[in-house]
């Protein structure tokens, strides 16, 4: 059955043309097959994680500190995981039930990290309350995260 | 025993989009993912895999730096470079992210001319991708025993505060190195393999009695950019914070 559906594969493609395959179709080359795409599109991305880098490095030139600091971090840092999963990795231009099957599990993380900031949370409290006096304002809370110096 | 006919559709069967395409896929034959090499299906299995692991790593080390009491050592400064009698904050760390992105994009290169047959091409850039990432590991090198010798970090402890530092360092950094370090050897594996034309005349590998083709470029590349995707959200929470 998988071989028959090896061979079926040019005819389908040609009859019902998914986005990757549209691109190798306006690509025009002699044997299409697997991911091809412009190569504009690359550089364009490339340029921009560039962009994206310096802009993060910047973030900490500048000294940005407490929630300006952390949306931009986290800002920047996800759209150039997005980018390079979606054009580097062609996430863009696979079918869905790949796509699902490999971005929905690692939102489960969502939970451990959500797991891991209550208990680093208690932690730091009873810590506070057992070793000591209360923590000092030079000790990183997470509530102020930024404090650097 | 008489074997039953093979009967065939006679024409492709449809293949559907969206929602549907989602439960058509998932509910048909042997096969979920319809028009993906098997050896890219199970990288990207794997990569999930190793997704949870740099996870669970990134997720301990936030809840270690939030239960700490002891000021945690501050990383812009730990990581700044002297170049010509001025400190400039992490530079070391944000060159080797440049140099990272690079690989990505000279890996991308690779695998569309290794799509077109261009040979050379293909091996050049592969070879460019696997230089880069040497640089990275060197430069990781260099950090390293800047940070165990004149630093004194350890695993244990540092000068500089928080004692969970080195261990977080050590384990997240050590664990990426050893990605890119793997991915630069299989990179090298890979440009071989295309430069004597293995792919070309399928050529099965070392390992599997499989016929060599140019999705291998591709497999190889979801690995190399998925080292660099790992480097983004390691640079983000581990530098800048």
């Amino acid at each position: 059955m998988a071989h028959a559906e090896e061979q079926q594969h040019p005819a389908a493609a040609q009859n019902q043309p998914a986005a990757g395959q549209q691109h190798a179709a306006v690509a025009g080359q002699p044997h299409i097959e697997g991911q091809q795409h412009p190569l504009g599109i690359y550089f364009k991305i490339w340029g921009l994680l560039f962009v994206l880098s310096t802009a993060s490095y910047l973030v900490d030139y500048f000294h940005f500190q407490g929630y300006l600091r952390w949306t931009l971090i986290v800002v920047f840092m996800l759209l150039k995981a997005g980018l390079i999963v979606a054009v580097f990795m062609h996430m863009l231009w696979e079918r869905l039930a790949m796509v699902y099957a490999i971005l929905l599990p690692p939102l489960l993380l969502l939970v451990l990290l959500w797991i891991g900031a209550s208990e680093g949370d208690y932690t730091f409290f009873t810590r506070g309350t057992f070793f000591g006096a209360a923590p000092t304002a030079s000790a990183q809370h997470p509530a102020a995260p930024a404090q650097h110096k | 025993m008489a074997q039953p006919a093979l009967t065939s559709t006679g024409e492709p069967l449809p293949r559907l989009e969206g929602m549907h395409g989602i439960v058509a896929d998932w509910s048909s034959d042997q096969r979920a993912f319809k028009n993906v090499p098997w050896g890219k299906a199970m990288m990207w299995i794997f990569l999930l895999s190793d997704t949870f692991i740099f996870s669970s790593f990134l997720i301990s080390y936030m809840t270690v730096r939030m239960s700490t009491t002891v000021p945690w050592p501050n990383p812009s400064e730990v990581f700044a470079l002297t170049i010509g009698g001025k400190s400039i904050p992490l530079i070391l760390i944000a060159i080797m992210t440049f140099i990272l992105i690079s690989s990505s994009g000279t890996m991308v290169l690779a695998v569309n001319y290794g799509y077109r047959r261009d040979r050379v091409k293909t091996f050049i850039f592969l070879l460019l991708t696997a230089a880069l990432g040497a640089t990275f590991v060197g430069m990781q090198a260099f950090e390293w025993t800047k940070l165990i010798v004149e630093e004194g970090v350890r695993p244990w402890g540092n000068p500089m505060g928080a004692a969970q530092f080195g261990s977080s360092f050590f384990m997240i950094t050590g664990f990426h190195g050893t990605h890119v370090s793997i991915g630069v050897i299989f990179l090298i594996i890979v440009a071989i393999k295309v430069l004597r034309g293995d792919l070309d005349t399928q050529r099965p590998g070392f390992l599997t009695g499989r016929k060599g083709n140019y999705e291998i470029v591709e497999t190889m590349g979801l690995y190399w950019h998925f080292v660099d995707l790992v480097w983004v959200f390691i640079f983000a929470v581990f530098y800048l914070w």
